[in-house]
């Protein structure tokens, strides 16, 4: 592949000493499967559409895991992605020069909105899954007042460069989407944060056992805050990817939230907290994006589908909980 | 009551096996062909005042005294196709000095909302007449009937199951969409070429006989439909869906049954580097626009949102006591064509608007409608 999952492997820190994650095998088959029912998936084309498939949600999931690590959930996220999607069509308004502005735009929106979840949750002592549960629905709703319940516009091929061009002419593997680079730098970044830094640390920490990382002088609510930032931060970052790949509509981001914490969790990240990878997160992310890639070429009618995506969900998520309990990391 | 309640639940269920074959009735498929076919009564180039059939029901002897309330129990405002349809309705009620009062509930796409909103109309006691645009047929059928004990009712969109309503207005229906874009892909395509038919979602009857219908037809022409995959209505996924067709094989053409994420499917095609083939869309600025600026080969069956209008010039002929097509007024469903492309699009509308809208002549277009 491009070498991002590799590369990045380092970072799993204390994790790769038990043994691998097992994510990183399930992916491994996952993929293998594919190849062997469609050899087209070896193939730049096919890789390359799958990791630019895969973009926003490793990129959500990446955020996503900041807040499930430090003992939260945020379920504002698939709502922001519609907000920043539906929002960026209406202040483009058409006008490929806005992009250069709208996007700031739109990252700012993203971390105030995490800024808010977060301080909702320090400060007012709402419980995340309600507090972000609750910001989902006041997003949604601001999305729909802000459109009308229709769009109203389109996204200039300007601001749709990030999700859907392609870098031709790179060596080895021809082109190279714009929106896995994107996935390369932000998935890379916030895996050094997480698993380089002192912020990192402090993640864990809080999420493991905030009274003792309080005790510990770790500023807890800055730590969780941040956290809630960087989520809404990815959030926004994946609504200008998905508008980009697929345009505008006024339910692109439904039920990503879900998808991003599942990704999460398969690639071992703890709900409740104290433990999360941000590239086993990524792994997670493949791993389902693979698993409906794989739905999809194995041609299986849909309520089928579902079952089986349900099934292989729950068991690969059991074995790694399997898995961590025998290693005790 | 206990007994009603249990007779009414055996009674849906030993119907629901009946109603599932029933999304594909040869006998409802060849009447809605020929009602393709058929020359609609009524004034020419107003679709909304015209009706297929000669079925009239008087309504002088129903005593409403104008200016009369309207009551509208709306199954939801959730996409848009019904913000469009809405919109219609709106500014369709302007030209009625009949209707005093317009009062508008929401069900938000909720059975058990809309019920209760047909409650409380019913028991607020200030209705007239009432609109239903049901959000499911069995499940509103015992409101829509409460509601036809005290009061004349008119109902578009999804039909009931009971003959109470002065009208059902409705286009042609499912079958008649499904036809039309499966005629046309068959008359352009060569016997084994290369279908993948793209679906929003399982178990809706209106999109389940839009389905079944493009389905025979596509079968009887000899055309080898590659899959039948369903969307959510959601771009992404549409054309991610494609793009797996497209490293698994060629796709000749692409019959949708509804035309929300056409335009998504028609980027996969370009950002995998194939020529688009023969598309099925529908009346979307957005899928018009594509269609014009890249010249396809293309045809918009449309599910007319002027049908919002006709639901109120209904209700205003029942307060008038004037005679209106019933049981069931049957709209005009005309399919967009190459012909007829340049009538139809317009940059200056928003993406999602329903360009079969019977709106343009009307006073607040396009503003009210969003564009510009």
């Amino acid at each position: 592949m491009t070498g991002s999952p590799t590369a990045s492997r380092p970072g799993t820190g204390g994790w790769s000493l038990a043994g691998i994650n097992p994510v990183w095998p399930l992916l491994a088959a996952l993929v293998a499967a594919i190849v062997f029912m469609n050899p087209g998936f070896a193939e730049p084309t096919g890789y390359m559409n799958f990791l630019k498939r895969a973009a926003p949600l490793a990129i959500l999931a990446a955020g996503q895991v900041y807040v499930i690590t430090s003992g939260g959930f945020d379920l504002s996220q698939g709502s922001l992605i519609t907000l920043v999607v539906v929002g960026s069509s209406m202040l483009t308004d058409n006008d490929p020069a806005a992009t250069a502005w709208v996007i700031p735009v739109m990252l700012a929106i993203g971390l105030g909105v995490g800024a808010v979840n977060g301080a909702i949750v320090c400060f007012l002592r709402v419980p995340s899954l309600i507090a972000t549960l609750g910001t989902m629905i006041t997003l949604n709703g601001l999305a729909f007042l802000w459109s009308g319940g229709a769009p109203r516009g389109y996204l200039p091929d300007t601001f749709r460069f990030f999700g859907r061009e392609l870098i031709h002419d790179v060596p080895l593997v021809r082109f190279v989407p714009v929106s896995v680079i994107v996935l390369v730098v932000v998935v890379g970044a916030l895996a050094w944060a997480m698993h380089r830094t002192n912020l990192g640390r402090m993640v864990h920490a809080i999420g493991d056992n905030p009274v003792a990382a309080r005790l510990a002088g770790v500023p807890v609510n800055r730590v969780r805050v941040t956290a809630f930032m960087l989520s809404g931060l990815s959030a926004a970052i994946a609504g200008i990817l998905l508008g980009g790949f697929a345009g505008v509509s006024t339910d692109v981001g439904t039920g990503y939230e879900l998808e991003a914490i599942t990704a999460a969790v398969l690639g071992g990240a703890q709900l409740l907290g104290g433990r999360g990878s941000v590239p086993a997160a990524l792994g997670g992310a493949l791993a389902l994006t693979a698993i409906f890639t794989l739905l999809n070429f194995l041609g299986l009618p849909q309520p089928v589908r579902q079952v089986v995506q349900g099934l292989i969900l729950i068991a690969a998520v059991a074995l790694a909980m399997h898995r961590r309990k025998r290693t005790g990391t | 009551m206990k007994l009603i309640l249990s007779a009414a639940g055996a009674l849906s269920l030993s119907l629901a096996p009946a109603q599932a074959q029933n999304f594909n009735d040869p006998e409802e498929f060849a009447k809605q062909q020929e009602q393709l076919q058929a020359q609609p009564n009524g004034p020419e180039g107003e679709p909304w005042l015209q009706y297929i059939g000669d079925g009239m029901v008087e309504t002088g002897d129903l005593g409403i005294e104008a200016p009369a309330t309207v009551c509208f129990s709306n199954a939801g405002v959730n996409n848009p196709w019904r913000v469009v349809g809405f919109t219609n309705m709106t500014e369709e009620l302007a030209n009625h000095q009949s209707i005093g009062e317009f009062i508008h509930v929401d069900a938000e796409g909720s059975d058990d909302k809309q019920i209760a909103d047909i409650d409380d109309l019913l028991a607020g006691g200030n209705c007239d007449v009432m609109i239903v645009s049901p959000n499911t047929t069995a499940a509103l059928t015992p409101a829509v009937e409460q509601a036809c004990e005290s009061m004349p009712v008119i109902v578009f969109d999804r039909g009931v199951n009971t003959d109470c309503p002065v009208t059902y207005v409705h286009p042609v229906g499912g079958y008649g969409f499904g036809i039309e874009g499966a005629e046309f892909i068959a008359g352009e395509l060569d016997e084994g070429d290369n279908v993948l038919m793209l679906r929003i979602l399982p178990g809706v009857d209106v999109l389940e006989t839009r389905y079944s219908a493009g389905r025979r037809i596509l079968d009887e022409a000899g055309l080898n439909v590659v899959g039948a995959e369903f969307t959510d209505g959601d771009n992404a996924r549409t054309k991610s869906i494609v793009e797996d067709y497209l490293m698994r094989g060629d796709i000749d053409a692409v019959w949708m049954d509804a035309g929300a994420t056409a335009v998504a499917a028609i980027e996969a095609f370009e950002d995998s580097g194939y020529e688009i083939p023969v598309f099925v869309g529908e009346d979307q600025q957005d899928f018009l626009r594509k269609w014009e600026e890249e010249g396809m080969t293309a045809i918009a069956p449309t599910y007319p949102t002027y049908q919002w209008r006709t639901a109120v010039i209904a209700a205003a002929r029942v307060i008038e006591g004037e005679a209106l097509p019933g049981p069931e007024w049957v709209l005009p469903q005309p399919a967009i064509t190459e012909e007829t492309l340049a009538e139809y699009v317009n940059p200056a509308m928003p993406p999602l608007h329903y360009a079969m809208c019977g709106c343009e002549t009307m006073e607040t277009y396009p503003e009210a409608w969003g564009g510009n």
